[in-house]
Order: structure tokens, then C-alpha cells, then sequence
């Protein structure tokens, strides 16, 4: 689950990291008060969205030439600028084509910068334990870095029972080249950076960038942080900081019936048992010159009422024109499937062609309830002949 | 010959709720010998002819178990692991999906310590020696005894590859689902080395899928230690970037974790990958016609 700028940046500071002083703004009426609250002195206006890229971005038919982050001076300019960033959605590389709409701004006291650095912390699957990145030039794209520059890439193995120690910040930040002043600031960001990413279960943690002003203060000038998903039972109060404005509409129904679904952009709809089929099943349609329309997990022990969920949300996506079903039932019984599919067909009222493939435990007895229905389901044996099926109907 | 379990394997069953002891009758009905349930508080009662012990440890002293699968809910499977492993059982299998994933990395240092333990998984469809031991949800009778090794991160897909192979005539020495989570205790590479090193074993299916960077690691090590034929399929060829295809380890991250990037480093390596998951069988037994001719 990721989580907005200021809200990761109010968990950092809460745990000892100094940030640029910041009023949040649900209106232009309030960014203006808030830049008279900041002291009427420059401030940044940061457009509140999960996707990165903002800097970068415009707001799609707004016609002006700015993304999500403007820095602004003059108090009258802050109206125009807000209501633009407040009407239009924001069109990054990470929001795809139709954009975010923003709902928040937040007006930040701009720093003077001297010095831009990249920090991270981020689960090392390989070493199995989370690590501290850390990289002397900082704002910049730190994935190019990681694979055209890996030696400018610092890490530190943190031990998630001890969490980053004291000594470990100070050796990174003597690498950074901080100053003998600057390092123990620098230290305070770091330690808060590890308490938060243990403390509440993070996934990735980023401050980027964390900058040194010219009179030396260092600041974390921007925070991004995705929480396990998995730990989200035990920190209610960061399951409270959802957007869901932020995430597709289909994955978050999805999600409450138990069903794992992502959006693709592609005309024929997917449902499948088990993740590795599920892409595999997307992969062999695309494969045999289709789309898929979606990745849809329903799980080790779909019934009914998820499979008919699961159609539901298939068939409210306009630009799908036939769905796929593929089942290898293991310890979900073909026969079992094959009634749900019949029930949930009925239900929810079939526009397009529907292939099944079934295959495993009770198929012969789940193609038979299939055959003699009378629905018009189109039977597939095997994943090429099922493939080729759907492709062939959603054309 | 098999790697990690076989008919002389003892199991135990921790968390017996509905799916726990379902899948317990099941193993029992394969074969496998499951001598007992750990749930604490019901020590000294039986269920379903399970004998049930309060601890690991009260169970391994009583029934001399030596393996066992994990059924136990996500807050505390992590923890049953480290209980099981401080009991000194070898194979630990953890099916349970959504451990969190800090919870992993910490018991994962903690069998560190603890010498000769194996875990599999978690987020994992189990093992399976076919006809001997079955430690896992997969349904047994796709199996069928012989000399293929199978290692997969997922299971349907898993079982998908297995009923390809069965249909060709191709049996399997032992199936291993390693597990879909970003942490797990076992890797392509450890299951790998058993593989070359098992007499029973003569050529190697894996499957992998996208995130991490497992997959390229293991293909380096193939090239380096494995002389006996490896075919390969990576799913998420149409995966986007960013997101979580099921699998809490599976996403593209970072520039990281892609599907192209695995298969590039697979061939490099000599494997001959699938293109298509319909292939993985045919795949397979092109790679064992290679090493004979």
C-alpha cells in the first residue's frame, strides 16, 4: 500500500527527521492562506499523488506548461496555479494517459539547495534483510544509477531485530561526504528512516532527495513509502491512510472478495486458479496474438459467489470482447468449478463468447455439467487450444 | 532416489483448522506418513486420528518427526517456523500465504543458527516425492514416479508442468513448490544443487516468474555446476511494471525482476526456456534428446 508525501513525511518527522515546514491545502482559498501562514516567503506547491514523476508531469488539457511541483513566489500566483493543479488531472509516467486527479496540494516552504542526496531502504529479497541506499547525487533517477553507476550506489545490510545502528549511519554519511556538522543530522534522518520502514512494516522507503541548504541544515525534501500489504493487519492507523481514489476502482472490489485482479488494457478477460497460471494464462494469450484484460487470481478455493464476482468485474470493463477460464484443479474439483461457472454465467448475464478450459481433479464430470447446459460456452482442451479459442472469438 | 522427503518421512501437521486438516487427511491418503498435529491447548486430545500435541517439541520427542507442514495463519507462522526449527525438525514446509514479510526475514535469521534445516516455502504448494511422501496441497495423482526434478514458484502452474510431463511418460524424482513470497527459505539454487547431486534425478523443469533476480542467479549457477539437462519457463512475460501479480514476489521493481531479463539470462546460459506454457513438458524432453545426441 503506498501512502502521499506529506503523510510519509509526518511518520519520518515523528520519528526525529527534520523536514521543510508544510501546511496541506484541500483548496486554492487554503494554499493561499497557507503560504501567508508559511510566512508569505517562496514556497513549493507539490501536487498529492501517488505516482512519481510529478516535477515532470503536466496536467492533461489544462493547456500550461507546469507539472505537479511549481515553486512560487508571489502570493497572487497562487490561486491560478492551484486551480489549475486542483481541476486537471495529473499526467506522469507512472499515471498512464487518463492521469490522477488531486485532491491535495502541499504548500511547502522552499529550501535553497546546496546539495541534493538520494536515501532509500528497501527489502534485499537475496540477502533476505532489509538494506540502507544511499547515493551522493541525489534527485535523480536512482534505478538508472543501481544500472548504468552501480559503485555510486552505498548500501548498508540493516538487522531487522536491531534495527540501522548509530555507527552504521555515521559510516554512510562520512561517505556521503556530509560534514562534520552535518553528519549527525544527517544520522537523526537515516535512524528515522530505518525506525519507520521496522516499526510499521515497510516495503520501500525513499527520501529523495534529502538535501544540505546552504547554511548547512539538512532536510528531507521529499518521502515516499509502500507498506507490506501483508503486515497491514497489525497498523491500522497506516491501513487509515489509504487513498483508494488512488487505485483502480476494479482492483479494490476486487480485493474485497478475495480475489486478485490488476488491469490491462487488452480486450480479453482472464480468470484463472493460482497466480503462476494467471500470468502464465495472460502470457499464452499474448502468445497466440491477443491481450489480456486483466490478471485475475481467484484463488485456491473459489466458490460461487467469487467466481461470480470475478465475471462481474470482468464484464463491467467495456473494452473486453470474450473471457478465458482456466482452471487446473488440484484440490478445487473441476466438477465443483464448472457449477459455480454455470451459476455465476446465469447470474451475472454473459454479452461475450466465454472459452473454459478445465483440466485436474473431476474433469471429465466438469466438462460434462459444462456440455450439457446448453449454455453456449465455448470448451477448450488445453492451454494452447484455449488460447487460440479466445482469441479467435474476441476478434 | 529423491531429494528432502520419502517414504521414511515422519510429518507433522501445525495448525489443524479446516484447510490444515483437510490437507493432512490428504497426505495421509497419498501415503505419507503424518504422524501428528500441533495445536497448542488441545495437547493429549486426537483429530481425525491425529494424535495432537501442544509443542513441536512434546511432538517430535513422542512420534520422532522429522518434517512438517505449516497451515498455521500468517501472524503466526513465523513464528510455528522457528518452533518447529528449534525442535530440530529438518524439513519444515510453511503453505501458509501472507507472512508478513520482516516476520520471514527475522526467522529466517534465526534458522541461520540453527544447523541443517530446511525450509520450503513459505506461500508454497509443498513438496512431493510421487508415490512415496506427499508434504503439501498439490493433488496427487498428476504424479508419477521417476526421474525428472521439478522446482516452481507457484502452484496451479506447477501443476500444470507436472500433468504435462505425466501425460509424456515423464515421471518426477520430487516436485518442489519454493514458494511465492519475496523471502523464502529455500531457492532455485538449493534445490538445484540437491537435484545434481540425487542419482534418482536426471534432468531438471523449473519455473519461475517475474521479480527478483532468483531466476538470473540460478541460471549463472546452472552454468557452472549443472551437467544434467535444465528446461526452463519464466511467467510474466505480459506482466506490467509496478504492480503485484498475486505473488507478494512477484513484481517488476526497481528496473529489476522482468520476465525478458530472466529468459535472456537463462539462454545465455545454455537452458532451453518455453516460450509458451503449453510447452513445458515438450521443453523438457527436448533438453534430455539434446544431452543424449
Amino acid at each position: 500500500m503506498k501512502i502521499h508525501e506529506y503523510q510519509a513525511k509526518d511518520l519520518l518527522a515523528a520519528e526525529g527527521a527534520k523536514i521543510p515546514a508544510g501546511i496541506i491545502a484541500n483548496s486554492p482559498e487554503e494554499a493561499v492562506k497557507a503560504f501567508d501562514h508559511l510566512g508569505g516567503n517562496p514556497v513549493v506547491l507539490k501536487a498529492q499523488v501517488h505516482a512519481g514523476g510529478r516535477g515532470k508531469g503536466r496536467f492533461k488539457d489544462s493547456g500550461k506548461d507546469f507539472g505537479g511541483v511549481k515553486f512560487i513566489t508571489k502570493r497572487e500566483d497562487i490561486i491560478p496555479i492551484a486551480e489549475v493543479m486542483f481541476k486537471f488531472p495529473l499526467v506522469t509516467l507512472q499515471t498512464g494517459p487518463e492521469g490522477q486527479k488531486v485532491s491535495k496540494i502541499l504548500v511547502q516552504s522552499a529550501a535553497d539547495i546546496s546539495r541534493e542526496i538520494y536515501l532509500g531502504m528497501v527489502l534485499d529479497r537475496s540477502e533476505g534483510m532489509p538494506i540502507m541506499m544511499a547515493c551522493a547525487d541525489g534527485g535523480v533517477d536512482i534505478e538508472e544509477v543501481a544500472h548504468k553507476n552501480p559503485e555510486k550506489l552505498l548500501k548498508m545490510a540493516v538487522s531487522p531485530e536491531t534495527g540501522l545502528l548509530p555507527y552504521q549511519a555515521r559510516k554512510l554519511a562520512f561517505a556521503l561526504g556530509f560534514t562534520p556538522e552535518q553528519v549527525p543530522q544527517a544520522e537523526a534522518i537515516m535512524m528515522a528512516l530505518s525506525k519507520v520502514f521496522l516499526a510499521q512494516d515497510a516495503s520501500l522507503a525513499e527520501i529523495n532527495p534529502l538535501v544540505v541548504t546552504p547554511t548547512g541544515e539538512v532536510l528531507a525534501l521529499d518521502a515516499k513509502i509502500t507498506f507490506d500489504d501483508n503486515a497491514l493487519f497489525r497498523h491500522l492507523h497506516i491501513e487509515h491512510l489509504r487513498d483508494l481514489s488512488e487505485e483502480n476502482p476494479s482492483e479494490v472490489r476486487a480485493a474485497k472478495s478475495g480475489l486478485s485482479f490488476v488491469q490491462m488494457s487488452g480486450n480479453i478477460g482472464c480468470l484463472v486458479n493460482g497466480a503462476g497460471l494467471a500470468m502464465s494464462t495472460m502470457d499464452i494469450i499474448k502468445y497466440h496474438g491477443g491481450e489480456p484484460a486483466n490478471f485475475l487470481d481467484v484463488g485456491g478455493g473459489a466458490n460461487k459467489d467469487q467466481v461470480t464476482e470475478a465475471f462481474r468485474i470482468l464484464l463491467s470493463d467495456p473494452n473486453v470482447k470474450a473471457v478465458l477460464v482456466n482452471i487446473f484443479g488440484g484440490i478445487m474439483k473441476c466438477d465443483t468449478i464448472a457449477n459455480a461457472i454455470l451459476a455465476a454465467y446465469k447470474e451475472v448475464g454473459f454479452h461475450v463468447p466465454l472459452v473454459v478450459r478445465l483440466e485436474g481433479t473431476n474433469v471429465a464430470e466438469g466438462k460434462k455439467i459444462l456440455q450439457e447446459s446448453g449454455l453456449k460456452i465455448i470448451a477448450a482442451e488445453g492451454l494452447t487450444d484455449a488460447a487460440k479459442k479466445v482469441v479467435a472469438a474476441a476478434k | 532416489m529423491s531429494i528432502l522427503i520419502d517414504k521414511n518421512t515422519k510429518v507433522l501437521c501445525q495448525g489443524l483448522g479446516k484447510a490444515g486438516t483437510f490437507h493432512a487427511i490428504q497426505c495421509r491418503e497419498y501415503g505419507t506418513q503424518v504422524v501428528g498435529g500441533v495445536v497448542p491447548g488441545k495437547g493429549g486430545t486426537t483429530k481425525e486420528g491425529f494424535p495432537i500435541f501442544n509443542t513441536v517439541a512434546e511432538a517430535v520427542a513422542k512420534t520422532g518427526a522429522n518434517a512438517t507442514m505449516i497451515f498455521v495463519p500468517p501472524s503466526g507462522a513465523a513464528d510455528a517456523i522457528m518452533e518447529a526449527a528449534d525442535a530440530g525438525i529438518q524439513v519444515i514446509v510453511a503453505i501458509t500465504e501472507g507472512i508478513p514479510v520482516l516476520d520471514m526475514s527475522r526467522a529466517k535469521r534465526f534458522l541461520a543458527t540453527k544447523p541443517n534445516i530446511r525450509l520450503i516455502g513459505p506461500n508454497c504448494p509443498g513438496l512431493i516425492t510421487p508415490g512415496q511422501c506427499k508434504i503439501g496441497i498439490m493433488p496427487g495423482y498428476i504424479h508419477k514416479p521417476g526421474t525428472i526434478g521439478v522446482i516452481s514458484r507457484s502452484g496451479t502452474l506447477t501443476y500444470e508442468a507436472v500433468w504435462q510431463l505425466t501425460n509424456l511418460g515423464l515421471g518426477q524424482s520430487t516436485c518442489v513448490g519454493i514458494g511465492g513470497d519475496p523471502i523464502i527459505g529455500t531457492n532455485q539454487i538449493d534445490v538445484l544443487k540437491m537435484f545434481q547431486d540425487d542419482a534418482g534425478t536426471e534432468a531438471i523443469l523449473m519455473m519461475g516468474e517475474i521479480g527478483g533476480t532468483a531466476e538470473e542467479e540460478a541460471a549463472a549457477y546452472i552454468q557452472k555446476y549443472v551437467t544434467k539437462p535444465v528446461a526452463a519457463f519464466i511467467a510474466g512475460q505480459t506482466a506490467p511494471p509496478g504492480k503485484r501479480m498475486g505473488h507478494a514476489g512477484a513484481i517488476i521493481s526497481g528496473g529489476m525482476g522482468s520476465a525478458q531479463d530472466k529468459m535472456v539470462a537463462l539462454r545465455k546460459a545454455g537452458i532451453l526456456v518455453a516460450e509458451s506454457p503449453a510447452d513445458l513438458g515438450v521443453t523438457l524432453q527436448e533438453a534430455l534428446k539434446r544431452k543424449k545426441s
